[in-house]
């Protein structure tokens, strides 16, 4: 199908919001866009980070679900005690792949859950003392944690628990950090709250432990790789380029991370901000407090992935600078083999992405690298400064959605007719039957890495197995079938 | 006779939990059945019934035993006066945990170990100064107390109370089948007091059941941990509560209160010279403007 016109994207987008009362007409048209990458700013044209209308099956998370699936929950060598009833740490354990080296039990823990479980009593007489009793026994059990961290759900917020004073009295007794994080699933539009609120805990309880402490000895090439949650392995694949071009990546935020890299970060150079949609608020303070610096990059496709290492290296001296000429042009030859094969497979295949954090916009990139056209995107929980990033990245008169509504993305679907759908495992089944292509996007469909050069193999392989998959033709999308059966009563006639 | 469930709320320290008590015991006095369920934390509803300092309370037998269902009804129903039954939700100390979900996890226990016999004629509910939040509503709501009464005196902040209190039924009242059954009148020995609580309960829809009087046998029977029934049975005090008992058994004014705005309440309270007309001219100024 044809790429659509400003004028015919814009009345699909009326058409979609035709169904709508007026109310919530009137609050989805702000979410709902047509790209114009001429502008300057995104809120000239969309609307984000607001309330959910209910109703509607959005997708979104919740702050505890920012908080402790997302930033904390993958620093390692700490213990992260989901503190309430059991069912949000158990749901959220282990089910974002953030991958990690250690003897899990032993001295890494981020496939476990920890949880003060709580019953009728905790609620009427407060769980400070089960806490309190929660980290003695860990510490009996697992004494190589290197920490804790009480990631707070809803009942915490509204009974009153002293979590603060339990965990300074906690850490008085360990020596070790125990971090209370105040990220009740109740707080917020979103689980963008939950980062911002992990990333203040940071600030709050972690980030200062070794100001003044001089012995960690310092390069002048030292990095902090802040944002990347080792997905499918995508820091390991991120982390080998910056050491190939002579960097040594102190930290990693957080996936494989410990509460040591984060401890020691306030004492590198440069702090490279993969997704800056949850980690930004620490890189800025990092920036304001120990004038670190700090810059996005992208490490999705060849195109951006050498973009930023040249970026990245701009801010080093010409060691670095030469070091990242070597390692682009070490990876030339592999990356463009991997062109070579898939493009043909895979040119002008359009797309359209659904999904959360950084995503949206830095994975188009490597789509475009391989001949195909975002035509789509969205965010789950963006805001405006995203969107900003976003609309320089798509094409004029592609179709922005924020926080978009199951029926919203259905529609879409049919009407733009994509060749590939990459959103989330709730949106998976519903396209899949509806005969489109689709990559889970979120945990990358249980593959991975995407991140790097050896990550960009991967994901053009998996994004030709699913378009190319031979199970499509069994299963034909409604308005193909449409199209069929006009032709053969065109035929008849 | 079928159950009839009444709750009994009002200002802190407005004597609700003697009123309860002494018209629970002139009730058992009359030949009827009845059962306190205490929905406040303190866990002092039942003490004059059972001559006991405080009750163990449903939750804190429950944190006791692991949880609310390790409990069995026995552990928790006590029977004192005129066989009286008697039992306290309990809670947590003040500043922790949720007091409400304590109210709210007993009576869900209550009514599933069939506290709620049929022999019984009246369960009264003693609860906690305020509505302050769904917790300590839950009494009211569907299915429980259908009748409630407010104590009150001719003090401001008591009838401000009583209103408030009404606002709070208003809601539930539209929803369910609970209605406002009177204001009881503790009396503060304040100037024309049963006036005004008439008054009062004439402009929110209601009536003063009964003007309780004040009388020091009241006390002398709360030091030894007994109704005023029990302990003087010939005080003219406990003639009061047989009068007040009587009235609620053959209550049948139930209604949806009107609950007046502050205004009203206000020209109320100066009408009967409780408040001093508000000066307008001097709200929000401080002593040093009003010198200059």
């Amino acid at each position: 199908m044809a790429a659509m016109t400003r004028e015919e994207t814009e009345a699909l987008i009326q058409e979609v919001l035709e169904v709508y009362p007026e109310k919530a007409k009137k609050d989805r048209a702000k979410h709902l866009a047509v790209n114009d990458s001429s502008l300057e700013k995104a809120n000239k044209c969309i609307t984000s980070n607001r309330k959910s209308l209910p109703g509607v099956m959005t997708v979104r998370g919740c702050a505890y679900a920012g908080s402790k699936g997302v930033v904390w929950g993958p620093i390692k060598d700490m213990i992260h005690i989901s503190h309430g009833p059991v069912g949000c740490g158990q749901y959220s354990r282990a089910g974002r792949r953030n991958y990690y080296v250690g003897t899990t039990g032993v001295n890494a823990f981020g496939t476990m859950n920890f949880t003060s479980d709580f019953k009728e009593n905790d609620i009427v007489f407060g769980g400070d003392k089960k806490l309190s009793k929660i980290m003695l026994e860990i510490e009996q059990l697992f004494p190589l944690n290197k920490g804790i961290s009480i990631q707070s759900e809803c009942p915490i917020g509204l009974i009153g628990d002293d979590i603060e004073a339990v965990a300074k009295k906690a850490a008085k007794e360990t020596g070790k950090p125990v971090v209370p994080v105040r990220c009740e699933g109740f707080r917020g539009v979103s689980q963008s709250l939950g980062h911002h609120i992990a990333n203040d805990a940071i600030r709050d309880w972690v980030l200062e432990n070794r100001d003044g402490d001089d012995s960690f000895q310092t390069t002048p090439y030292d990095v902090a790789v802040i944002g990347d949650y080792n997905i499918g392995g995508d820091a390991w694949a991120s982390r080998t380029l910056l050491e190939e071009m002579g960097l040594r990546v102190v930290a990693q935020w957080s996936g494989d991370g410990t509460i040591a890299e984060i401890e020691k970060t306030p004492k590198v150079k440069l702090n490279l901000i993969h997704c800056y949609r949850s980690m930004n608020y620490i890189a800025r303070h990092m920036e304001e407090k120990y004038s670190i610096p700090w810059i996005e990059y992208n490490f999705f496709g060849p195109t951006k992935i050498a973009e930023s290492l040249r970026k990245i290296a701009a801010l080093f001296d010409d060691t670095i600078k030469a070091g990242a000429e070597r390692v682009i042009a070490r990876y030339t030859a592999e990356y463009e083999a991997v062109i070579a094969k898939y493009k043909p497979r895979l040119e002008g295949k359009r797309v359209m992405l659904y999904i959360g954090g950084l995503r949206p916009r830095h994975v188009i990139g490597a789509y475009e690298d391989l001949g195909m056209e975002v035509v789509g995107t969205g965010y789950e929980f963006g805001h405006n400064d995203d969107y900003d990033r976003t609309i320089k990245e798509m094409g004029n008169a592609t179709l922005l959605y924020d926080d978009v509504t199951g029926y919203e993305f259905e529609e879409f679907v049919k009407r733009v007719q994509p060749d590939l759908i990459g959103s989330g495992i709730k949106e998976k089944y519903i396209f899949q039957k509806m005969g489109v292509p689709f990559r889970q996007m979120h945990s990358w469909d249980y593959s991975g890495p995407y991140h790097g050069y050896d990550g960009f193999a991967i994901f053009a392989r998996d994004m030709d197995m699913t378009i190319n998959n031979p199970c499509w033709k069994n299963i034909k999308a409604p308005w193909k079938n449409q199209v069929a059966n006009d032709e053969a009563l065109k035929a008849v006639a | 006779m079928a159950l009839r469930q009444c709750a009994i709320y009002g200002k802190g320290g407005i004597g609700k939990s003697t009123t309860t008590q002494n018209l629970v015991a002139a009730l058992a006095e009359a030949g009827k059945k009845v059962m306190i369920v205490g929905c406040d934390p303190k866990a002092d509803s039942t003490r004059l019934i059972l001559h006991a300092k405080a009750q163990n309370s449903i939750m804190q037998m429950a944190s006791d035993a692991g949880s609310v269902e390790d409990l069995e009804l026995e552990d928790v129903l006590k029977v004192g006066y005129r066989d009286i039954k008697c039992v306290e939700s309990g809670g947590p100390e003040p500043g922790v945990g949720c007091a409400g979900r304590g109210v709210i996890t007993a009576i869900n226990f209550l009514e599933e170990e069939g506290a709620y016999t049929d022999d019984l004629d009246f369960v009264f509910y003693d609860v906690l100064g305020d509505v302050v939040c769904g917790g300590f509503a839950m009494p009211i709501r569907e299915n429980k107390a259908q009748e409630i009464y407010i104590v009150c005196s001719g003090e401001m902040m008591a009838m401000y109370a009583a209103n408030n209190i009404a606002k709070g039924i208003v809601k539930y009242a539209n929803s369910g089948s609970v209605r406002l059954a009177g204001l009881i009148c503790n009396s503060r020995q304040c100037a024309r007091e049963d006036e005004l609580i008439m008054e009062l309960a004439k402009q929110m829809g209601t009536t003063m059941i009964h003007f309780v009087p004040r009388d020091n046998v009241v006390q002398r029977a709360e030091i030894r941990r007994m109704t005023v029934i029990e302990y003087e049975p010939e005080a003219k005090q406990a003639e009061e509560y047989r009068v007040l008992a009587n009235k609620i058994i053959n209550n049948k004014n139930f209604i949806i209160p009107t609950p007046i705005t502050m205004d009203e309440l206000e020209d109320l309270l100066m009408e009967f010279g409780v408040m001093e007309e508000v000066d307008e001219s001097i709200v929000g100024k401080t002593a040093a403007a009003e010198a200059a």
